[in-house]
């Protein structure tokens, strides 16, 4: 009971917030991250399915036949400077210069747009070809696992075009500045899946 | 492959009329009965005029409170639809033996089964301990809502909308007729190339949305909103396991999104996934359900623990004994909970080395498992206790759900596996453990925070009715299922050679009929307790001297939960309040920001709805202009930035006022 006696010899606890002055965090940015992690493991299991299947060629073409490294070598550079070129949309928007901040952006939608232009070429050249992703259980998790992350560029320009628009029509304020924060993590994060696309799919597939 | 379909017509695809089922009596009945019902309600809604109400103080609503109660009612309703099919089973199993085929026909039989795995832990289970979940952790924890609350709205309509999806498939067209789980080959599209596995496909996938969701939304709530004071070792049990739930939500299912998404691949585009030719591998895909499947479990059993623990310290009048080695034990089985999904396929034919891994880490999971149930015991010991419904339910949980847990280690034991495997063992052991611990989780948590919600308590007498009857009727409706299956019988057969197996299944059929009597009580109970509330009214807002934040505030809370945010500094925060002389707060109330009601979650989900359905029955076009409108109605969504107002000060005050008024009555 000396425990009772020691709480009740306490100075008078506050109970409650009186004055109004606790306001629970914005939990926009952890909520978002943790949206990511769940995309992340979306990518876990077309790079695991990529992993299991990657060598059942079914008797048809393999990776060292089909892929041409250099236009993926070009692919990816278009995806890396738009990365950069979010970045620097980033520390403009910080600086609070929106036609910066728009001009970034227009750049770095671009090079996305480049992205998927080139996705899609080499995608339709496969398909020509006659190694779609019906023809092996490796094409279909190539597929899978290229045109995931491809459909994700593509609501990632979506997104940027409408934020385009919102920056326009309502300036960097705090909602569009979070925003902005989001689609940055998007973009990067989608940046990182593709590294390991380029080392895991392509640059290993061309070696075998 | 394409050739077993005609092309799809361009508006009605693969839908005409032969998909009502109208050959089938079963069916047509059921569908007379669900319309005349469903006509009933929508009369009955129209005749009083509520539809605006209902628009705009449910469906609307973002009010955490309201959305969690909406998933009860929603996961009670699809309860009644499984069971049905329960019933439907065991009627059967106990008719068709030797000569007799029974009446159900092998095909129907086959979506029975299917559909009473799918509804019952996808659109049972998962909406109430989500509701729980929603409704009750906001308040443990001092908040006004959660972190996201329009996302909340739309995550319930999401999980409504793939609920719409399976019952929708009951009257067009046709169920999955594969089992809960759908594996191929048999889910290929050689094997089912009808709509069945696409409506499981689909409505999975717009539930699997919803889950996320609101998987990410609780863990923002409880990582970023709680009351100041309240570190992570002061924060209630039942906040705890729904942490450690809402992870392995986020956590796994993303592999579900994904593998369904693949079988989806093979059976629309006609890929190679998990297909017998060029490549494929079924193997792949019960991998990676597992992965998603095993951790659902305990999705469903860690909340269910919550709840245990707050009941038993609550109704024993103590604090919980072990709170850190509860929250350890939680945190234990969370991430074990990962590194066990081969047990589900040990005869899949790993070898021993990765049987035996994967049968130890098993094992090791009742470690923690088995500590939580002596933190319980030493809770009880020597505590005042008091047996209430809530309590009830404890008890009767830890009895079965140390049968279930011990034939789960039982299980795990990978010779023993290959014999039990896929049997009625099998059966009994995963229904021991989802009633006896999630199910009867739940009840006690709907007996012991109805009060908080509705501001009166359940009638205690076909509360009881209701327990015993479904306890009863739970051990006559298993235990036959493990002595059948160790005599070797399998699961989901429709017809018996064996006369000398029948008593059994009559044992189980009567079981079966006990636990309806049981859902019938609590439905009673409900309307009795409807009927009496002025009787069972609580005024005081603690109807069991609880010892969480939640019973500090009203029953029913206000729309803000608090007037004045929380300072906690001990866990069972309420508790030491009480202790410590803590008064009420009756005057300086501030103006309070709150989120405002939206009907873009309702828009949202529909429209989802919609594309799925279209994609079932592979209307192309329907289903495009869904998509379209889909994005188009995300983005205008985007654009409103207008969505939140203040409480007047004037109005929290009145509310605060009649709080104290009713307050005053109480302690008369």
């Amino acid at each position: 009971m000396s425990d009772a006696l020691a709480i009740h010899a306490e100075a008078r606890p506050v109970f409650y917030d009186a004055d109004g002055r606790h306001h629970p965090e914005n939990g926009t940015l952890l909520g978002f991250w943790l949206y990511l992690m769940s995309d992340c493991l979306i990518f876990a299991c077309l790079f695991a399915t990529y992993g299991v299947l990657g060598r059942s060629y079914a008797a048809g073409p393999t990776g060292a036949e089909l892929f041409d490294l250099n236009l993926v070598a070009v692919n990816t550079a278009m995806l890396l400077f738009s990365s950069i070129t979010y970045g620097f949309a980033m520390i403009a928007m910080r600086q609070r210069k929106v036609a910066a901040v728009q001009g970034w952006l227009v750049i770095t939608g671009l090079f996305g747009l480049a992205f998927i232009g080139l996705e899609l070429y080499e995608f339709a050249h496969l398909i020509q070809e006659g190694a779609g992703p019906q023809r092996s259980a490796f094409l279909t998790a190539f597929f899978a696992l290229v045109g995931t992350h491809g459909l994700h560029v593509t609501f990632g320009l979506i997104w940027l075009v409408t934020l385009m628009t919102q920056v326009g029509l309502y300036g960097l304020t705090t909602d569009n500045r979070r925003r902005l924060m989001c689609l940055s993590m998007f973009w990067h994060f989608l940046d990182v899946v593709w590294i390991g696309v380029f080392t895991f799919v392509y640059l290993l597939g061309s070696m075998s | 492959m394409n050739a077993i379909h005609p092309q799809p017509h361009w508006l009605f695809g693969r839908l005409s009329w032969d998909a009502l089922p109208l050959h089938e009596p079963i069916l047509v009945g059921t569908f007379a009965v669900v319309a005349l019902v469903g006509l009933a309600v929508l009369a009955a809604i129209t005749r009083y005029r509520l539809w605006g109400y209902l628009w705009r103080e449910w469906f609307t609503s973002i009010d955490h409170k309201k959305i969690g109660i909406m998933y009860m009612v929603l996961g009670l309703v699809m309860l009644l639809r499984g069971f049905a099919d329960a019933i439907m089973m065991r009627l059967q199993q106990v008719m068709a033996f030797g000569g007799s085929t029974g009446y159900l026909p092998p095909e129907h039989y086959d979506q029975i089964f299917t559909a009473h795995g799918v509804i019952m832990i996808f659109f049972v289970a998962m909406p109430l301990v989500t509701g729980l979940m929603n409704y009750i952790v906001p308040l443990q924890i001092g908040a006004r809502d959660v972190a996201f609350p329009f996302l909340n709205n739309f995550s319930f309509w999401m999980t409504a909308g793939g609920a719409v999806l399976v019952m929708l498939s009951l009257f067009v067209g046709e169920f999955a007729r594969t089992g809960w789980l759908a594996y191929p080959p048999l889910s290929g599209l050689a094997y089912s190339p009808d709509v069945g596995v696409d409506y499981y496909i689909w409505s999975l996938q717009i539930a699997g949305v919803g889950t996320l969701l609101s998987g990410i939304n609780l863990i923002a709530t409880i990582v970023k909103m709680r009351a100041p004071g309240m570190n992570l070792m002061k924060m209630p049990v039942f906040t705890w396991t729904a942490l450690c739930t809402n992870v392995l939500i986020v956590a796994a299912f993303p592999v579900l999104t994904a593998v369904l998404a693949m079988l989806a691949l093979d059976r629309y585009v006609g890929t190679h996934f998990f297909t017998n030719d060029l490549g494929g591998n079924p193997m792949m895909y019960v991998n990676l359900i597992w992965i998603w499947g095993h951790p659902e479990v305990y999705i469903l059993i860690l909340p269910a623990f919550g709840i245990f623990s707050e009941v038993v310290a609550a109704f024993s009048g103590k604090r919980l004994f072990g709170y850190a080695s509860m929250v350890y034990a939680t945190v234990v089985i969370t991430i074990l909970s990962y590194l066990v999904w081969l047990h589900h396929f040990f005869t899949m034919g790993s070898g021993a080395s990765v049987n035996s891994f994967f049968g130890i880490t098993t094992m090791i999971i009742s470690i923690p498992t088995g500590a939580k149930i002596f933190n319980w015991l030493f809770t009880l010991y020597r505590g005042r206790i008091r047996f209430e419904l809530p309590m009830l339910w404890t008890l009767g949980f830890m009895v079965t759900f140390v049968i279930g847990g011990m034939t789960g280690v039982l299980l795990a034991v990978p010779p023993a596996d290959f014999v039990l495997h896929n049997s009625l063992f099998l059966v009994a052991h995963f229904h021991n453990v989802i009633i006896g611990g999630v199910l009867f989780g739940l009840f006690a948590g709907i007996n012991y925070w109805f009060p908080k919600a509705f501001g009166f308590r359940l009638d205690a007498f076909w509360g009881k009715c209701s327990f015993w009857f479904w306890i009863s009727g739970f051990y006559f409706g298993f235990m036959p299922l493990y002595v059948l299956g160790l005599m070797g019988v399998t699961r989901r057969l429709n017809h018996f050679d064996d006369p000398a197996l029948q008593i059994w299944f009559q044992i189980a059929a009567f079981g079966a009929a006990l636990i309806a009597i049981g859902i019938a009580c609590m439905l009673i109970q409900f309307a009795v307790s409807f009927r009496r509330r002025h009787e069972l009214r609580d005024v005081t807002g603690d109807p069991w001297h609880g010892r969480t934040l939640e019973w500090s505030t009203s029953s029913p809370p206000p729309a803000y939960n608090f007037a004045f945010t929380p300072v906690v500094h001990d866990n069972d925060a309420w508790h030491d309040m009480k202790q410590r002389g803590y008064e009420r707060p009756v005057q300086g109330f501030n103006a309070i920001h709150m989120p405002k009601n939206t009907a873009a979650g309702v828009v949202l989900a529909g429209l989802s709805t919609l594309l799925g359905f279209a994609l079932i029955w592979q209307m192309w076009l329907p289903a495009g202009v869904a998509c379209a409108m889909l994005l188009i109605a995300t983005i205008v969504h985007t654009f409103n930035y207008q969505r939140d107002f203040h409480i007047p000060a004037e109005e929290v005050s009145r509310t605060e006022q009649a709080r104290t008024q009713q307050l005053a009555t109480a302690h008369v």
